[in-house]
């Protein structure tokens, strides 16, 4: 019935056109038609938004793991992977019972910081249900959006076992886990992204996640490093990474996912997406080449992982600009990034003395800053950015400093608390004999690798 | 009888087991070791983390022989080991009092 509604409105649309005295009437009824008919999802869209969600699982599943797993010391290979597979695990279930709700809802006077418990377990979001994308008239299914918005609740909260890696307990890591995401994933999550959240009424641009994602788990990483302490032997004993082929596995892994979810976040299978995932590349390839060119000249030798580490770094740099700055300022924050996150896991690191294991804060918080930052420069039309409406140069950076600002201070703030919390109640860290041990023996009662 | 023990450079154990076949060595023993001498070991760097490694692996080769073969196996692994760089090696030697095969109960050189 619908659709022959629609034909007649177009029949009626095309008469307009050859009959010139009627013209206005029949646009006028077309309009009206198409405004009556709710918004159909596209299937190339649709195809787009399931592949991203699968691409960002990529990240996680496999990805982290291995980058982080093999920067660990073999006798915690299997406790890493343990981590985030069980933090993937347990994040989607949390988020389809109250994380979605909660972060995408409309929280009333609260609406500035978290939304409500209308959907509780999904209610009412069914198959035929929609999302809003950046196009007005153009929805994907919101059963799309919430598996897609799942893969990034639960790669950020995974994200943060890398700060204090080889000395956490499992069980405190998971209820840890459940509270993080609880208290500091989903309010900043509305605040960036929902209609109504304060960062996004400000204007704040966070494309694919730069604060809501990698300065909000860097942050939290550092308060645990800072919080569980130092592993035993650090920086007396060596703690060289046990392999750095997986490492680069998981490196390639989380960057072939990160096309998921950089041009994933465009939400329709447009040039936007291809922007964001061109801008992916690009970036990336200038941090992995800057962070090797920095190195190779700073300490004589350029280093798989340093460019490994660069193409991290680069990837987060980019991922709140990807879809809103051009190649060439895509390019820019990349070179930026590289060197400056080098700087943070070496310099910065050992001037300030906190064991971050896999260095988190380094390259997620600080790149992630440097992209947030860079973003308000690099989206200026006169730079090759997208634009947005009302720009100016010095006004966005404020506004982008502000979301920065805002996620640092309500990250650190839960972090601390949650932190401090679990240390007393159940005990955060593992004993002095099991770290010694190895957690894969002593919690997890298996080991990487009989040889 | 003597035991000839020598520290080697990996990759030098095939050319040093093909020495000691051609002059009528029967077995020799190789385990993968560690150590240092008066060759230096490298500094590696995993991002900021710097850590220098003093030990560097050689192979640790052990051949027991019959005393009049001593000086051709001192002559062969010198020979085939020898890169004349620093590094190279170390051989030593001691009196072996007794051999024994188990699978016979032979003893003495006939063990060899």
């Amino acid at each position: 019935m619908k659709k022959l509604f629609v034909f007649f409105s177009l029949l009626a649309a095309l008469c307009g056109m050859s009959a010139t005295a009627y013209a206005g009437d029949a646009v006028a009824l077309a309009e009206t038609v198409s405004a009556a008919v709710a918004p159909v999802p596209n299937k190339g869209d649709t195809t787009w938004m399931l592949l991203s969600t699968l691409l960002v699982i990529l990240m996680i599943v496999p990805g982290l793991s291995l980058f982080y797993g093999g920067l660990v010391r073999a006798k915690n290979m299997l406790s890493v992977l343990s981590q985030v597979f069980a933090i993937f695990a347990l994040v989607s279930i949390l988020w389809v019972v109250y994380g979605y709700t909660l972060a995408f809802g409309d929280g009333g006077a609260l609406n500035w910081m978290i939304g409500d418990l209308s959907k509780l377990f999904l209610a009412g979001v069914t198959p035929d249900s929609t999302a809003a994308t950046f196009t007005d008239g153009v929805v994907i299914p919101e059963l799309s959006f919430v598996a897609f918005q799942l893969t990034f609740a639960a790669i950020t909260t995974a994200l943060i076992i890398g700060g204090f890696a080889e000395r956490i307990k499992f069980s405190a890591l998971l209820v840890f886990s459940a509270l993080w995401f609880t208290f500091s994933y989903l309010p900043i999550a509305h605040m960036v992204w929902a209609t109504g959240g304060y960062l996004f009424e400000k204007g704040a641009l966070d494309f694919a996640g730069g604060t809501v994602v990698h300065i909000n788990a860097g942050i939290a990483a550092l308060v645990g490093a800072i919080v569980i302490g130092k592993r035993i032997g650090y920086g007396k004993e060596p703690m060289a990474p046990h392999n750095l082929p997986m490492t680069m596995i998981g490196a390639s892994l989380l960057w072939v996912g990160w096309f998921g979810f950089n041009a994933g976040s465009n939400l329709e299978a447009t040039g936007g997406a291809a922007l964001a995932l061109l801008n992916t590349i690009v970036a990336t390839g200038a941090a992995a080449l800057s962070w090797m060119f920095a190195e190779w000249l700073l300490r004589g030798k350029p280093s798989m992982l340093g460019i490994a580490s660069g193409a991290i770094a680069g990837l987060v740099a980019v991922t709140p600009a990807a879809g809103l700055v051009g190649p060439m300022g895509a390019i820019i924050l990349g070179a930026i990034a590289g060197p400056v996150c080098l700087w943070a896991v070496s310099g910065l690191k050992k001037t300030l003395g906190y064991d971050d294991s896999l260095d988190v804060f380094g390259i997620h918080a600080v790149g992630g800053i440097i992209g947030a930052i860079g973003t308000g420069i690099f989206v200026s039309p006169a730079l090759g950015g997208v634009g947005v409406d009302g720009y100016t140069m010095g006004g966005q950076v404020m506004t982008q400093a502000t979301g920065v600002l805002v996620t640092v201070v309500w990250s650190g703030v839960v972090s601390f608390v949650l932190f401090k919390l679990l240390d007393v109640t159940m005990g955060l860290r593992v004993s002095e004999e099991a770290e010694r041990e190895g957690l894969d023996t002593a919690i997890h009662g298996e080991r990487a690798y009989n040889l | 009888m003597k035991m000839v023990v020598a520290i080697i450079k990996p990759f030098k154990l095939d050319e040093v087991r093909e020495a000691l076949s051609a002059i009528g060595v029967q077995g020799i023993t190789v385990t993968e070791v560690k150590g240092f001498g008066r060759q230096k070991g490298h500094t590696e760097l995993y991002r900021g983390a710097e850590y220098v490694v003093d030990f560097l692996p050689k192979i640790k080769l052990e051949a027991a022989i019959k005393s009049d073969l001593l000086d051709q196996v001192l002559e062969a692994i010198e020979k085939a080991a020898n890169t004349g760089k620093i590094g190279d090696g170390k051989i030593f030697v001691s009196d072996l009092e007794q051999v024994i095969r188990i699978r016979t109960g032979e003893s003495g050189p006939d063990a060899l």
